[in-house]
């Protein structure tokens, strides 16, 4: 873990660069959807208020970095290049070792691409504070979920790697839905129930963005609240089990790239 | 004791060959062709054949990262490929055309590193590496990220890494490869020392003779995926027929006397070289004395001549 905050502590002034954009894109996206919400012409959309729909964003903004929606193609090219060799011959499984490091990628992210557009949106748009004691910890709790989940499905699109050796069709299929349906343009349940609930309990998707940030706004009562985040852990268990039976499949047809 | 073991091991590749237009072939192609093996603790010992033989895919199924195709192997009692995790702690690795190291990081963090993933105890780790910076150089360039090293740096650093967890067994491909003459005297110096120890098994593929010749006393030579050479160095130029020769340089122009024991090779007028073919180099001079001689010389036999013609399929018959 210690490793995967070290490596990225490295690389300053990408996190500057990466939190400048956040925060930009950030103001883009607020005005944008404000300017919706108020065409709209009631005071709340799905549930949301501005207050709710800024805090929405703008967190959002700061989770992206954190969760990683997009741009880890670190297995994909160790097993093009043939250096995943080395991650094999370690004693430690890989998808827990790539784990551990990418928790370690979250804490730095915490600390540096969350923070920046967390204080900086609330100094131009209203701001919600939650009103229950329950909602900060829950909330924590996740944040740290989405992006284990979000790990396992990166480490799953990688690992078709192991096939398909250039994984660029995988990668933008996956950056395409995961950001529509995970809930990053617009908050999901601007969509009919009929499509929303059968997307949240059969994808992972929404699990990896919109349930943090709908946990944060209190859109629900608590118990709905606890059984979205109880949702969550449950597509962690699925996905990372997945990720072990991918890569035990993947190593028995192993063939190492470039002798 | 027998560390490493391999029996009829085998190792196949799918490849599509392009028939016609559109049509694809699938060929199977055999990388390594029954290969036994059987190493003993604290064994030094070379692996070599020409490109393609197969060497870096036995390595492989050795270290648990390819699952052989049929065969039985044990390495330290274990079975590689199900308990490749157990094994790595077990074993150290260095491919000379990779880099196990963290890219971004200094070695110094590396090190650190490697010390948690491998649960070594902080005194036995720090004893190691004390060791490895006193005799591979590392103290100048300790603190340089990874991607900043030069190539002989990196290596002394991988082998370093390789070998801080005290493994029983060390696998190199091709340690050397890519390193200037200091560097390669470097690492042959270290391996050497650590052979001495007698605690450390060493497999080394390489393509640089000299490697084996100042490290190994027994070398393996594998071509086509199959062994064709088990035994010392000694052992493979009997094989192959290599001689010493005696070259005779004159001071002024004479005949060559005919030697039992000794076939003449090269005549000019003031030079001529014969290879022992029984005799021995002083039973030669005495047949020699009367000539106008200026200078002799000796050469031992080269094995990268006896390799060389080994692998351009001089026709290799089972051993002698």
């Amino acid at each position: 873990m210690g490793a995967g905050f070290r490596r990225y502590s490295t690389y300053r002034q990408a996190t500057v660069a990466g939190a400048f954009t956040n925060t930009v894109f950030g103001f883009l996206r607020c005005y944008v959807l404000l300017a919706v919400a108020a065409g709209a012409g009631t005071a709340t959309v799905a549930g949301y208020d501005p207050a709710r729909l800024a805090t929405f964003v703008w967190f959002g903004q700061g989770l992206l970095a954190v969760v990683l929606l997009w741009g880890w193609t670190e297995l994909a090219d160790r097993i093009r290049t043939g250096d995943v060799v080395a991650d094999l011959l370690r004693p430690v499984h890989p998808v827990t070792r790539y784990l551990a490091t990418d928790l370690g990628r979250a804490g730095h992210a915490v600390v540096t691409r969350f923070v920046p557009p967390v204080l900086i949106g609330p100094l131009f748009f209203p701001f919600y504070v939650p009103h229950r004691w329950t909602t900060v910890p829950l909330f924590a709790v996740s944040v740290l979920l989405a992006t284990v989940l979000c790990f396992g499905c990166r480490y799953l699109v990688n690992a078709t790697g192991y096939w398909l050796l250039d994984i660029r069709g995988p990668m933008i299929l996956w950056a395409l839905v995961s950001g529509v349906l995970g809930g990053l343009y617009f908050p999901l349940r601007f969509l009919p129930d009929a499509l929303v609930v059968p997307l949240w309990v059969l994808t992972p998707l929404p699990s990896l963005f919109q349930t943090p940030l709908d946990v944060l706004v209190e859109i629900d009562p608590t118990p709905r609240q606890l059984w979205l985040v109880v949702l969550q852990a449950a597509w962690v268990v699925l996905v990372l089990v997945l990720c072990r039976v991918v890569q035990r499949r993947a190593e028995r047809r192993l063939v190492v790239q470039g002798g | 004791m027998t560390v490493i073991s391999a029996r009829g091991l085998r190792k196949e590749f799918t490849v599509r060959v392009k028939v016609g237009r559109l049509r694809r072939d699938r060929r199977t192609v055999a990388a390594v062709d029954g290969v036994d093996l059987a190493i003993e603790r604290g064994e030094m010992v070379g692996y070599i054949g020409p490109n393609g033989a197969g060497k870096s895919t036995t390595l492989k199924m050795l270290t648990g990262v390819l699952t052989p195709t049929a065969g039985d192997i044990s390495v330290c009692g274990l079975s590689p490929v199900r308990q490749r995790t157990r094994l790595a702690r077990r074993i150290g690795v260095v491919f000379g055309q990779r880099s196990q190291l963290w890219w971004d990081l200094p070695l110094r963090e590396s090190f650190e590193l490697l010390r948690h993933i491998y649960r070594v105890p902080p005194a036995e780790h720090a004893a190691r590496l004390l060791r490895c910076r006193a005799l591979l150089d590392l103290d100048e360039f300790l603190d340089t990220p990874v991607r900043q090293l030069s190539l002989g740096q990196r290596m002394r650093g991988e082998l370093t890494a390789a070998l801080l967890h005290g493994p029983e067994v060390l696998f190199l491909d091709e340690p050397t490869i890519g390193l200037d003459v200091v560097s390669k005297q470097a690492v042959r110096g270290f391996l050497a020392e650590l052979g001495a120890t007698g605690d450390v098994t060493l497999m080394l593929t390489t393509h640089d003779l000299a490697d084996i010749e100042k490290l190994c006393r027994r070398l393996l030579v594998i071509d086509h995926g199959r062994v064709v050479h088990d035994g010392t160095i000694e052992a493979l130029h009997a094989r192959y027929g290599s001689r010493r020769r005696v070259v005779v340089e004159l001071e002024s122009p004479a005949a060559p006397p005919e030697v039992i024991g000794a076939t003449l090779v090269t005549v000019t007028p003031l030079r001529f070289e014969y290879d022992l073919t029984g005799a021995t180099a002083g039973e030669l001079l005495v047949r020699l004395a009367g000539l106008p001689i200026r200078d002799v010389s000796i050469v031992e036999p080269d094995i990268e001549d006896v390799v060389a013609r080994l692998y351009t399929g001089v026709p290799v018959t089972d051993a002698p």
